[in-house]
């Protein structure tokens, strides 16, 4: 089905259209992992909104993406309990081993790394999501491990 | 104490509806069924429950300020956006039992004669996602949801809502915002969104945690709920546990159970027998204790009496490892990160102040910098529009009040009190 059957079939789960924005804008992101321009119109047009609030609400939530992303994203927390678990030296450990920085993607389109807020994990932390699975008590012999899984 | 918002969780299939029904499950609702509307919310007042997101508000009192409005429909919607650093206790309901939740809002959807629900949840726990979709699948099939549930001509519809990664729309008008299709940005209260809330419309915004108690209260009845832990502030409560303990995790405990008694009789006592610093009790907004309070009884009636706050119950535990000077501008950095942008004082002061905690601890702090982060702070106090500028704030006084010497450390010798080698947190 196009995204934009998709889209308004959403909107009967809310009084007003609008309120479908934020379910269409995942749709939208979820065949590229990332949210083009012309993903947006797509939106914009099935929701029959004016672009500029499609462009502003896609904006404001850090979990839609503005730019292409790897074929992988690695969103890995540094919060409080992360942080004393010991997250920072995970980030450093990426960083030598993929060559991959908080924000960036590793040159072979593999993996992009995203710092996150909290992910409700802080009794298993440090804690990450790789695309939408799940992976807690990291080390760096174990992130390795769990990373080599996602080609 | 038996568990019930934890009941049976250790089953791995405890989200599916038959093991759910196998352990009286849907039997509160099926009682519901049976009372008006108006006694429910009685039941609910008397049972003395308050909501379990983090401000306390009396939930009956909530309920009946939304069923007095003559406007509908109205709106019930679940605050499944556990974004609090340091909280993870609605996780293990959304993921192991979710009837419970669906339960509790069905009861809840009759007693407020709310005809449509949702579930905002945060887009950080897909997998919740997944057991919550399919939760309200089982219960559309059976009949628990729908347009004449169990055969007794209540209609309630249920949804999830998918957040996408902003903490503020933990906060309710930010989450009506953002279920809207709106960024989320809080609005001025009131007029409150028992009266005017999502699409202008009567809106009843109660936490997982507060819904799961639901089912519980109708169970056993007003009086014996009252009983269980502190009379002021009753029934049991979900603590997460996290940091430098033996045994982090979420512990269901009686409201009133001392931070003591949780640090050391459940969650083991400080990691390797060291020695305890700091503890964070309700999540990262709420003010730090020294280890000389933790005799205070975890409820919404004493914390404050210590200069703290409940909160979601999340209680973050630091050793002699840990500097609280970078624990402090870590939690800044995620105050500025979350912060809507909407009242200038929050959205330019915590930005400030996680620049200056950022020199002191990276041994650049200047004299006069705890002077200047207190005036921040008291600059933002009170002057946004939600919490989140008042808890940014609050949390520098608190390490401030608590730890001066640590940062006056930081400043005079341009390094941390805690040795590098042995320290947590890099």
């Amino acid at each position: 089905m196009d995204i934009f059957e998709e889209i308004r079939a959403l909107t009967e789960k809310y009084p007003d259209r609008r309120g479908a924005l934020l379910p269409a804008l995942y749709i939208a992101q979820e065949d590229a992992g990332w949210l083009s321009q012309e993903a947006l119109e797509r939106v914009s047009s099935a929701l029959n909104l004016p672009q500029a609030t499609v462009k502003g609400v896609a904006t404001f939530y850090s979990m839609y993406k503005h730019r292409p992303m790897g074929r992988h994203l690695i969103q890995l927390c540094t919060n409080v309990a992360c942080m004393i678990m010991g997250a920072e030296s995970l980030v450093d450990f990426l960083k030598g081993k993929y060559g991959l920085e908080p924000g960036g993607t590793t040159g072979d389109g593999r993996f992009s790394l995203v710092i996150m807020e909290c992910i409700g994990a802080c009794d298993r932390a440090p804690a990450m999501l790789v695309d939408t699975d799940f992976h807690s008590d990291l080390t760096e012999g174990n992130i390795v491990e769990i990373l080599e899984e996602y080609e | 104490m038996e568990k019930f918002l934890l009941k049976n969780i250790e089953n791995p299939a405890s989200a599916s509806l038959e093991v759910y029904l196998k352990v009286g499950g849907y039997e509160s609702l099926n009682k519901a069924l049976q009372m008006e509307p108006a006694d429910i919310i009685a039941e609910v007042k008397a049972a003395g429950l308050r909501g379990r997101g983090g401000a306390g508000f009396p939930t009956g009192m909530k309920w009946d300020f939304a069923s007095r409005d003559v406007k509908f429909p109205k709106y019930l919607i679940c605050n499944a956006d556990e974004g609090e650093p340091g909280t993870f206790k609605d996780r293990p309901i959304l993921e192991k039992n979710p009837h419970l939740l669906i339960e509790g809002m069905v009861i809840s959807a009759h007693a407020l004669k709310s005809e449509m629900g949702y579930i905002y949840l945060r887009g950080e726990y897909p997998y919740a996602k997944i057991v919550l979709e399919k939760a309200i699948e089982e219960a559309y099939a059976t009949g628990y949801l729908g347009d004449n549930i169990a055969g007794k001509g209540v209609g309630f519809h249920l949804s999830v809502h998918q957040g996408a990664g902003a903490y503020i729309c933990g906060e309710e008008t930010a989450l009506i915002d953002s279920i809207e299709g709106r960024r989320g940005q809080p609005r001025i209260k009131p007029p409150f969104p028992v009266n005017v809330g999502a699409w202008g419309m009567p809106t009843i915004v109660n936490n997982v945690e507060t819904l799961a108690n639901i089912p519980l209260i109708v169970s056993i009845g007003a009086e014996k709920y009252a009983a269980i832990g502190n009379p002021e502030c009753p029934g049991p409560k979900l603590f997460s546990v996290s940091c430098c303990v033996e045994r982090p995790g979420v512990y269901e405990l009686p409201m009133g159970t001392t931070l003591r008694e949780i640090i050391y009789d459940h969650a083991g006592g400080v990691r390797g027998g060291r020695e305890l610093k700091a503890v964070i009790p309700g999540g990262i907004s709420t003010p730090v204790l020294t280890p000389d309070g933790i005799d205070c009884p975890m409820d919404f009636v004493n914390l404050p009496k210590r200069g703290s706050m409940l909160g979601s119950g999340a209680v973050m535990v630091f050793d002699d490892t840990v500097c609280l000077v970078k624990v402090c501008w870590r939690a800044m950095r995620f105050f500025e990160h979350e912060s809507c942008g909407k009242c200038t004082p929050c959205r330019e002061g915590t930005g400030w102040m996680r620049d200056i905690l950022e020199r002191i601890e990276g041994g650049f702090g200047r004299e006069g910098d705890i002077e200047l982060l207190q005036d921040i702070a008291l600059s933002i106090t009170g002057k946004t529009f939600c919490p989140l500028g008042d808890g940014a704030a609050g949390v520098v006084l608190g390490f401030i009040k608590n730890f001066s010497d640590e940062f006056m450390y930081h400043i005079t010798n341009k390094k941390c009190m805690v040795n590098k080698d042995s320290q947590s947190a890099g």
